[in-house]
């Protein structure tokens, strides 16, 4: 799985943008590859990238995290490090907050990331109840669009029910995630299917991902 | 809908509430509730409901019993130090014998505390929620299914005894996401409110709904009238989950997240032969007194396992009158115990007995 040196994962709240964010990293510098993973959610208070320091760290990848992450501080700030990624050797990928309120704080970059390039994957999830339908999922990239002044390039279809998820979930999710890409008239990039999770194959640019955020009994 | 969807904790209740005929919701925000908020700020003008964002948590539990008075299922949802301003409300909702349904997703306390998941607010809950001699009825949810199912069954004992409900959960379990079937929308019937101040429309007497009390022998009489169904409800309505208790050596008495984790200790213990069980109250008022007592005979130690300093401990051990010593391990400030730490003390008491 080859990704753009900037990647922005967005999407609406629960898609699982953090986990896929996570295989991103963990993947992407097994190819040798130097990975910052930066912390872009303030809008969410509990599972966010920077709650798997301890992951990053084994893998060896560069976290930029709000200053208030791990600490019980609620407050909407960013780290001024942000600034130096559009820099930094090697890939970057950005975790953003839930819906157009998470994807506000992308703004402020955006001329910088229009300046350098970049990949920005919408995460749809067919059975999140808000935007279970091509139409709703569709209305909701362009409020993310709106506030954070880029554009979508690509979509990762990560239809998932947890532990529930079958092989049939996913295939139950191929006609939405296709309208959703036919409306928007950009591509589906990857389909996500959980490590182990054997009996799909047909499906082009298959991504297995394994399970990184969890609840603390799991 | 019966299809399976993915929710989050705030908003499986919030979808719930919709779904049980709940028209009508006030709140404020506070983290970590305040998707359960957001989710009614979208949803609620889609279906001809009405979401306000009151200018205070005072403001939004009086709303709530002004809607309550009129007739209609209300609901508002908070965190603890939100809980803590809606209290005087809730007396006053428990004083004028109205129905309505609060949630509460608890953060570490006490003061402005911290953001993470907490069990500390169990005393408020189920002691007291606001001054005077009253009860609400107190549930615990402690997967995302049940609180959809106890959102319903809290509307429905909160009309039928006309008293005020709580969910109480916690931080995680609120932000947390997991598999959920919604029950078919339109389905549910809000039981007729003949009580309510809806216009009297000159076919009936005026209906008063009020608190106040101007003869001390009136009060008196409606305080011992309302504690009569107390104690109703108490034989009635108590409800808990029991695991491997039948010839448990080492019961765990634990709710919500913590059941989650005890769950697993429940288990590990199990493998290496330590005959663990658990008992799960779903009502933390009624407390489930009566399971606790049938499991005084067989049961060797009980371990009250919370996200607090120890706080529903009080009630097992008033279950338990000193038949058998009762044990508490708890952490606090956010922390949630781990399965490891909770096996330790099953280990510990173990060698003990």
């Amino acid at each position: 799985m080859k990704i753009h040196p900037l990647t922005i994962i967005c999407g609406h709240y629960g898609t699982g943008k953090t986990n896929l964010s996570l295989n991103l990293a963990v993947d992407t510098v097994k190819t040798g590859v130097p990975v910052t993973l930066v912390d872009l959610d303030i809008v969410n208070p509990y599972f966010r990238s920077s709650d798997y320091s301890r992951l990053l760290e084994e893998h060896n990848i560069k976290l930029i995290a709000p200053g208030s992450a791990g600490t019980t501080l609620d407050v909407p700030a960013l780290s001024a490090e942000i600034y130096s990624v559009f820099e930094r050797e090697g890939n970057v990928i950005f975790d953003v907050g839930g819906d157009g309120v998470g994807a506000t704080v992308l703004g402020r970059f955006s001329s910088k990331f229009i300046a350098h390039g970049y990949e920005m994957l919408y995460v749809i999830n067919h059975y999140r109840p808000l935007a279970s339908q091509a139409e709703d999922t569709a209305a909701l990239l362009a409020e993310i669009e709106a506030t954070s002044r880029l554009r979508a390039t690509g979509i990762v279809n990560n239809s998932h029910l947890m532990k529930d998820t079958t092989c049939q979930t996913i295939i139950d999710s191929l006609e939405y995630a296709d309208e959703t890409a036919d409306r928007l008239g950009i591509p589906i990039k990857m389909t996500t299917v959980p490590k182990g999770l054997n009996g799909i194959s047909n499906i082009p640019d298959l991504y297995p991902i394994s399970i990184y955020v969890r609840t603390p009994w799991d | 809908m019966a299809e399976k969807v993915l929710m989050k904790g705030n908003e499986a209740l919030a979808e719930a509430a919709i779904c049980a005929g709940c028209r009508h919701f006030f709140g404020y925000p506070i983290t970590p509730q305040t998707e359960l908020a957001a989710y009614m700020a979208k949803k609620m003008p889609k279906i001809g409901g009405t979401y306000l964002q009151a200018e205070s948590e005072l403001a939004a539990i009086n709303m709530v019993l002004g809607a309550s008075a009129a007739g209609v299922r209300a609901m508002t949802s908070s965190s603890s130090p939100g809980i803590s301003l809606k209290t005087e409300g809730i007396s006053y909702l428990a004083g004028c014998d109205l129905p309505a349904l609060i949630i509460n997703v608890q953060r570490g306390g006490p003061g402005l505390g911290g953001i993470q998941p907490s069990q500390s607010d169990y005393w408020q809950a189920t002691k007291a929620t606001g001054h005077g001699d009253f009860q609400i009825l107190v549930f615990a949810p402690s997967t995302i299914q049940e609180m959809v199912d106890l959102v319903f069954l809290a509307f429905d004992l909160g009309d039928k005894y006309r008293m005020p409900a709580m969910i109480l959960l916690d931080g995680m379990l609120g932000q947390m996401m997991e598999p959920v079937v919604l029950p078919e929308a339109g389905k549910t019937v809000v039981p007729d409110r003949p009580w309510a101040a809806d216009g009297h429309k000159n076919k009936r007497p005026h209906n008063i709904i009020n608190s106040l009390y101007l003869d001390p022998l009136k009060l008196e009489q409606t305080n011992i009238e309302r504690f009569k169904r107390y104690e109703k409800i108490k034989g009635t309505e108590q409800r808990c989950e029991e695991l491997h208790t039948e010839d448990a050596d080492i019961i765990i008495v634990a709710y919500g997240a913590s059941s989650r984790v005890c769950r697993n200790a429940v288990a590990a213990a199990r493998a290496q032969g330590i005959k663990a069980g658990m008992i799960r109250p779903i009502t933390l008022w009624p407390f489930p007194v009566d399971t606790i007592q049938k499991r005084l005979v067989s049961a060797k130690a009980f371990l009250t396992v919370e996200m607090s300093m120890g706080q529903m401990v009080d009630d097992v051990r008033l279950a338990v009158n000193g038949a058998k010593p009762v044990h508490f391990f708890g952490r606090t400030g956010g922390i949630i115990p781990s399965p490891p730490e909770v096996l330790e003390q099953i280990e510990l008491i173990n060698g003990g007995i």
